[in-house]
């Protein structure tokens, strides 16, 4: 079909003014953490005029930055290898098996879908408090893995359907039991479906701040995003360091998108429109 | 189904004796998420119907807690004010960012340079935890040395500056517009894969019958992605009706300025944890009556979205 030029012009205008509007607060706030306050407060749109990386050392003898860092390393990658094997294993169990129950555990998982699990925040926190899990991270691994299972479940069901029963029939043959059928038949068929959890689950246990808004009180264990909040809260005025905070918290995943952007932007949207 | 269960039979009798064994399959994730979804949402529910003093609980209260709610100042108040946000949120979020989204998606449909590189520009404020967004947007809406300002200034607009989050006659559309900025990649993505999956030739018989764009637009290309405008809306509907984080982080529990930002999420946190002077102490009574509200809100509509998927799932 013809479009006129002029339509078409106005097509890529619109297309780039939004991508470019998508960007340039990024842009200006890798910017900006390499200029000074004085800089920043007198030119605020400015490039800085020598790249300096003082905001970075005090923002690392202001905070445990690194601790924070290490935090969310360990909070998310826990919790999806967690998820991974819980929500593989139920999987596997719904779709490969049909015992009578197993629609209505099916069903009992889906309701997960439907529950804003921040709305049980209250007895959550009660229940953590009793576990004496309060300020540790086991209580944001725990609550990531659960609030993760209803999805991962959903999504790696759909896909175990798909496999065909032979190559299961085959395998039992040889002599595999139902665990070596799972973890060496049928497992390594499903990894782009595993990739696709691990994104989703990755990219919501890394950016929460709700639950240690809610679960975590000590500095030295906080994750990045709460670790934020005690910054922001402590060193208003300082804003040099306040953007060189904010770009180490998004830079690593801002690396990995750039690195997997394909697998990020389908993993992401798969829940949705699978 | 027949072939599995013959594959699983005889498996059976192969191994009889390990058989229950497979019933461990699905016990982590059932504990896990019984434990702390399930159970927690179901306890709301019960402290509901609760008297609460601090965090220890006193007597059965039936429905005195959500008469309270709905009849007492100023809970009554904050309440219909908080919604009218909520409601304001989703509608705004609709109409510009699912609108954009909805253009981006069409452009990029009908091939455009670059459009790997807008997709991922699009999609890249996604990223970031939502925390980092807010306070990012708070610098840069700062009234004295913010970057807007001075954009503003610079060209030539310096009667538009203001102080985007302080004057409470902006400081909502302010703060569901970085919602949308936000969101924006995500929703293209959706469109765009909606858009992706009308059949080629419909399009083009259509284009070989003379009709004009604008015609293709609305009697082909409309109807054919309406699943996935249903699976926007029913998400944002849930975003607006959740939002909690993006407010907390540049207005606070309080929803300032002069709960001008409140939603029921930002009310519900400060019913629960009591942020400060607002209602004064907890009410875990009358946050978790809330709590309860939210919930059928927000569960009604998002099963819906569950009930399109299943049924798309049988489609396949």
């Amino acid at each position: 079909m013809k479009t006129s030029v002029g339509a078409r012009s106005l097509q890529y205008l619109f297309a780039y003014l939004f991508g470019l509007i998508a960007i340039y607060p990024i842009f200006l706030m890798i910017v900006s953490s390499f200029k000074t306050n004085a800089e920043i407060l007198a030119a605020p749109l400015s490039l800085p005029a020598s790249f300096g990386f003082e905001s970075y050392v005090s923002l690392w003898e202001s905070v445990p930055f690194a601790d924070f860092f290490w935090n969310s390393v360990f909070v998310s990658v826990v919790s999806v290898l967690l998820i991974l094997l819980f929500s593989a294993l139920a999987a596997f169990y719904l779709a490969r098996y049909s015992f009578k129950w197993n629609g209505l555990l099916y069903f009992f998982f889906l309701i997960g879908l439907m529950i804003p699990i921040k709305l049980g925040i209250v007895p959550l926190f009660l229940l953590m408090k009793q576990l004496g899990l309060l300020n540790s991270l086991w209580s944001l691994i725990l609550i990531n893995t659960a609030g993760g299972i209803p999805i991962s479940v959903f999504i790696l069901t759909g896909f175990f359907r798909t496999l065909p029963v032979q190559l299961e029939e085959a395998a039992r043959i040889d002599g595999c039991n139902d665990f070596q059928v799972f973890w060496r038949v049928l497992l390594p068929l499903i990894r782009p479906a595993l990739g696709t959890v691990m994104i989703i689950n990755f990219i919501q246990a890394w950016n929460d701040f709700f639950f240690p808004l809610i679960f975590i009180q000590e500095d030295v264990k906080k994750t990045i995003p709460a670790g934020m909040l005690s910054l922001f809260g402590e060193y208003e005025t300082d804003w040099s360091m306040l953007f060189a905070g904010l770009t180490l918290s998004a830079l690593p995943m801002i690396i990995v998108f750039l690195l997997a952007s394909k697998q990020f932007m389908e993993g992401l949207t798969a829940g949705a429109v699978k | 189904m027949n072939h599995m269960q013959k594959a699983t039979e005889r498996a059976g009798r192969s191994k009889p004796r390990r058989r229950w064994l497979i019933h461990l399959f699905p016990l982590p994730a059932l504990l896990v998420y019984a434990a702390f979804v399930i159970y927690p949402i179901f306890s709301a529910f019960t402290y509901s119907l609760y008297d609460w003093e601090g965090i220890s609980r006193k007597g059965f209260a039936g429905f005195q807690n959500f008469v309270t709610l709905f009849t007492v100042e100023p809970f009554n108040e904050m309440f219909w004010n908080a919604i009218k946000h909520n409601l304001v949120y989703f509608i705004v979020e609709m109409v510009v960012q699912n609108g954009i989204a909805f253009g981006l998606a069409y452009v990029i449909y009908r091939k455009i340079r670059g459009s790997g590189v807008l997709k991922a520009a699009y999609f890249l404020p996604r990223l970031l935890s939502v925390i980092i967004v807010g306070f990012l947007w708070k610098l840069i809406l700062n009234p004295n040395f913010g970057a807007l300002n001075a954009l503003l200034t610079h060209l030539g607009l310096e009667a538009w500056a203001r102080p985007w989050l302080g004057d409470p006659n902006t400081a909502l559309m302010t703060i569901i517009l970085i919602n949308c900025w936000f969101g924006i990649g995500f929703a293209v993505l959706i469109f765009l894969a909606g858009l992706q999956s009308i059949p080629e030739e419909l399009v083009e018989a259509a284009r070989l019958d003379g009709a004009s764009g604008l015609t293709l637009l609305r009697k082909i290309i409309l109807p054919l992605v309406m699943p996935s405008v249903t699976i926007m809306t029913i998400l944002t509907f849930i975003q607006a009706f959740e939002a909690f984080e993006l407010i907390y982080a540049m207005e606070g529990s309080q929803g300032e300025p002069f709960r001008s930002t409140d939603t029921l999420a930002v009310y519900f946190y400060r019913l629960a944890f009591g942020g400060p002077s607002g209602t004064g102490s907890v009410a875990i009574g009358l946050g978790s009556a809330l709590s309860v509200i939210l919930f059928f809100i927000v569960a009604s509509v998002s099963a819906i979205s569950v009930f399109l998927l299943r049924k798309k799932e049988i489609q396949h």
